[in-house]
């Protein structure tokens, strides 16, 4: 059961990821990527991961790809040309990029041999406490370094949007 | 039992009660609207208009389905199926009671109980927005897509001060699973102060925020600008007809649902009484449900429509017999909590048409600055003494 909704989910995940980039408009691949998204928080939730999937959701599918679409609805974006491709391009493309990652799985492999199999669901001390108490005592720097480094991306937003004052 | 065979007899339960009440949901929401403007409202299908849902049921499937030419016809199709599916799937989550034993199997009323079930609902409401926006972007109408756009700025904007006033309860709380979060919620302080977080916590204010929120989350009056007739025609589903207006439409109601639950659970302690067993609390149904009964004979003896002296004594006996079987014992540990749940979240939903009915709307300058200017700041500062109160006793 748990293979068969990991094949389904990666299969939607790989799906909408190659739709991404092959769709001409932009809203179309700014969906396919909420596809993507989502299928990623399915499967978190299988490994049991379960407070990652909901904040892949709640951040990723949610906030963030929302803000995209309203962008690109608001400029009005429409469908990009289609780019004419030089020969070397349409015919090597492919094939290198099967052998790229060919060599980028053998380099991963050798790196990590993985010695042990996934078991779905048995990932544990990922819940909402324990990433609390990790954020708060482990990671307290990095993560107060994160929210001033936000904070001054908020100020930097603002100051770029606000209109000149004479 | 099998564990697949029992989730499958739930959720057709589950699904079989939640569509008729989100069908006679839109009749309540009619008659209590035309009772407050001192109208009768629907009362020719079926008796006192009974049979409405169902007739608008068969006039939305039968209507003719309009397509207009350029629209983007992938999204045009895609857009109601989001928003209903992401409206219907936060139902799966919510917890109706406590565990219960039937014909010997024990089982929690509810389908799914997943560690993080506050997290989940906020997530799967978040991608509710993308129903709305693209119903008005792909409908190339300038109406639909201004309706598309104000909903989901709205939707946006007032989902942090919903974010901020739920978690000064789960504050209190310590846990994000609603059943938890509905277990903790028993019993009672002194003796008789249920201990909800709305009392015992002192979590009014969340409360109220949590509401105004969800009145603009859900697009209710007074916040349904997305849809503001004298504006923009009817927002976002504008060219929509038959059953893909039926989807929006439901998903609305389907939304109204889940906050109303949401709000039962975080604040006014789920499934428990408001007041001790000892004092009677379980004959409070039955006292309901007979007062009901009393008042139809009461009618019926004096009718105001030639009608009514039939109708209203069918009623009244209706009435007397669901009031009896909340006195039947075995009974009574699964349709006491259920009765308690479904009475506080038909008083929030009630909340919402009576606002729908006597509120003007706002302007959508006001909307903005109101989400920003007040319920933010205010949010935060909630949080914060919460948290304060939290940390120091």
């Amino acid at each position: 059961m748990d293979a068969i909704l990991f094949l389904i989910f990666a299969a939607i995940a790989v799906v909408c990821g190659i739709n991404m980039v092959v769709q001409k408009h932009p809203i179309s691949s700014a969906l396919s990527l909420v596809g993507v998204m989502a299928a990623l928080a399915a499967l978190y939730l299988l490994l049991g991961g379960e407070f990652i999937a909901a904040a892949q959701l709640v951040v990723y599918s949610g906030a963030i790809m929302v803000l995209f679409i309203f962008v690109i609805m608001l400029l009005n974006a429409g469908a990009e040309p289609k780019s004419v491709l030089k020969p070397m391009g349409k015919y090597l493309g492919a094939p290198l990029l099967v052998v790229f990652f060919g060599i980028m799985s053998f380099v991963v492999q050798n790196m990590t041999p993985s010695s042990d199999n996934v078991v779905f669901g048995s990932f544990k001390g990922a819940g909402p406490r324990e990433i609390g108490t990790s954020l708060f005592t482990v990671y307290l720097l990095p993560f107060e370094v994160t929210s001033v480094l936000i904070l001054i991306a908020i100020l930097g937003a603002i100051v770029l949007a606000r209109k000149e004052i004479d | 039992m099998n564990y697949f065979i029992l989730a499958l007899i739930k959720t057709g339960i589950v699904v079989g009660v939640f569509m008729h009440v989100l069908a006679y949901l839109q009749w309540i929401e009619r008659k209590v609207i035309a009772h407050v403007q001192l109208r009768v409202g629907p009362r020719r299908v079926g008796p006192h208009g009974l049979l409405q849902p169902l007739a608008d049921v068969i006039k939305l499937i039968t209507k003719e389905d309009m397509i207009p030419s350029h629209v983007n016809k992938v999204f045009y199709y895609l857009a109601p199926f989001v928003a209903v599916l992401f409206a219907l799937i936060s139902i799966s989550v919510i917890p109706f009671g406590p565990e219960i034993e039937v014909f010997g199997i024990r089982t929690n009323m509810s389908l799914a109980d997943p560690g993080i079930g506050v997290l989940f609902i906020l997530g799967i409401s978040g991608m509710g927005v993308y129903g709305v926006a693209l119903a008005g972007w792909a409908s190339n109408n300038k109406y639909s897509l201004m309706g598309g756009l104000r909903s989901s700025a709205q939707m946006i904007s007032y989902e942090l001060p919903m974010a901020l006033a739920i978690a000064a309860p789960l504050l209190i709380l310590n846990t994000l699973s609603l059943r938890e979060i509905g277990e903790k919620q028993g019993g009672f302080v002194l003796g008789v102060i249920p201990n909800w977080t709305i009392f015992s916590g002192g979590q009014i204010v969340s409360f109220f925020l949590f509401m105004v929120a969800a009145f603009a989350e859900t697009n209710r009056v007074p916040f349904d600008l997305p849809e503001a007739e004298n504006e923009l025609v009817a927002g976002f589903h504008t060219e929509y007809s038959s059953m893909k207006f039926a989807s929006f439409f439901m998903a609305e109601y389907a939304n109204m649902v889940t906050v109303s639950a949401m709000a039962t659970l975080l604040f006014l302690g789920g499934w428990h009484p408001i007041f001790p067993v000892e004092y009677g609390a379980n004959f409070i149904p039955t006292l309901i449900h007979w007062g009901g009964a009393a008042i139809l004979f009461y009618h019926a003896a004096q009718p105001a429509r030639p009608f009514d002296k039939y109708t209203y004594p069918v009623f009244g006996v209706i009435f007397l017999g669901i009031g009896g079987v909340f006195l039947i014992p075995f009974l009574q540990p699964i349709l006491m909590p259920l009765f308690w749940f479904c009475a506080k979240v038909l008083t929030i939903l009630f909340v919402f048409i009576w606002v729908r009915a006597t509120l003007p709307r706002f302007r959508y300058d006001q909307l903005m600055s109101f989400a920003w200017t007040f319920m933010f700041p205010v949010a935060l500062v909630n949080l914060f003494v919460t948290a304060l109160v939290v940390a120091l006793s």
